[in-house]
């Protein structure tokens, strides 16, 4: 019984995290320009894959290998937005122009 | 002082050499462990630990834990934001760089600060300049949502700089 | 439970193959340095998953790596 309430709130976890990974590719093919796939791809992405990796840490359990699934979700959560941050900044400095609604 | 400096960091480093092995016996594995922590600290710990009011730092590690419920609940809102934006057919984004200057002093809090812009609602931080940040926002209401600063009153608390 | 880590292993590599559109196509190299940190995200979750599915734990080691080397690889790549 504990099992199942346990798998399925993992399985929500993973299945809402694999949504947003899906929204943040799509923001990535359909947006018009370079500024604005930066904002679908810095968020969606990172809570994309915070979220299933806190799921697969439900479904794990309390032991080493959540430790380190830990420790990964914290290392995304800080590395992810300077990533793309310093993407941001580079294309600034050479000149790239944001698209704008005419 | 710089010895005290230096065991902590090798107690704190060697710990997590620990956690990410985790194998406990076998005395040449731990040999290497030992080695491979002291030459890294050898290294690095003239660089980490520059803080120098260390009195309130656990005052402000719970400040901090205390806000990272709400940067989270931005952080989903920003997404639910995001995922209606790219899935509306006809695209509701009007993109505008605007700029804003900034109290904060610390080089920690400002980058805490622009961490935070880029993954709340709608906000990108470009560049940093000084006190300047420059930030790219995908609609109006999000500039607007910034510009009223109430995220940067709350970083400002977490590092007590609010004075 | 393995299904499910299987359809997610199968949806990364569908979205993966999409943001490589992106990395070939897209205008200008900022575009394609965006679609690659993308993927390199998108395969340091695919190397967990994989992990859980033939219940080989070492995989978290290969993921945490990846992951360093994703994050100074973009680094690098926007110094220039």
């Amino acid at each position: 019984m504990l099992i199942t309430v346990i798998n399925v709130i993992s399985a929500v976890f993973i299945i809402v995290g694999l949504f947003f990974i899906v929204v943040g590719t799509i923001g990535l093919l359909r947006l018009p320009d370079f500024y604005s796939r930066m904002h679908a791809t810095g968020k969606c992405d990172t809570l994309g894959v915070g979220l299933t990796i806190i799921g697969l840490i439900i479904y794990n359990g309390f032991n080493f290998i959540s430790v380190k699934l830990l420790f990964l979700v914290v290392f995304i959560f800080v590395a992810n937005p300077v990533a793309t941050h310093a993407i941001a900044r580079a294309a600034y400095k050479v000149g790239l122009q944001p698209w704008r609604r005419q | 002082m710089k010895f005290t400096k230096f065991l902590a960091l090798f107690i704190l480093l060697f710990s997590f050499w620990l956690l990410l092995s985790t194998k406990f016996e076998g005395w040449f594995h731990l040999f290497f462990g030992l080695l491979s922590t002291a030459l890294v600290t050898l290294f690095t710990y003239d660089m980490v630990f520059v803080s120098e009011d260390r009195g309130n730092n656990i005052k402000k590690l719970f400040r901090f834990a205390l806000y990272l419920p709400w940067i989270l609940y931005q952080i989903i809102l920003a997404n639910v934001d995001v995922a209606k934006r790219v899935l509306d057919p006809k695209m509701p984004i009007d993109p505008r760089m605007i700029t804003f200057r900034s109290v904060l002093k610390t080089d920690l809090s400002k980058t805490t600060l622009a961490n935070s812009i880029t993954l709340t609602p709608g906000t990108v931080t470009i560049d940093i300049d000084e006190d300047t940040f420059l930030i790219h926002a995908i609609a109006k209401e999000s500039a607007d949502d910034l510009l009223e600063g109430t995220m940067e009153r709350k970083v400002a608390h977490v590092f007590m700089e609010d004075e | 439970m393995e299904d499910l880590f299987l359809l997610a292993g199968l949806l990364l590599i569908l979205t993966s193959f999409l943001s490589l559109y992106r990395a070939i196509h897209g205008p200008g190299i900022f575009n394609r340095i965006i679609a690659v940190n993308v993927i390199g995200t998108k395969t340091i979750l695919l190397l967990v998953l994989i992990g859980f599915i033939y219940g080989r734990p070492h995989f978290l080691d290969i993921a945490l790596v990846y992951a360093l080397l994703n994050f100074i690889m973009t680094i690098a790549a926007t110094k220039y």
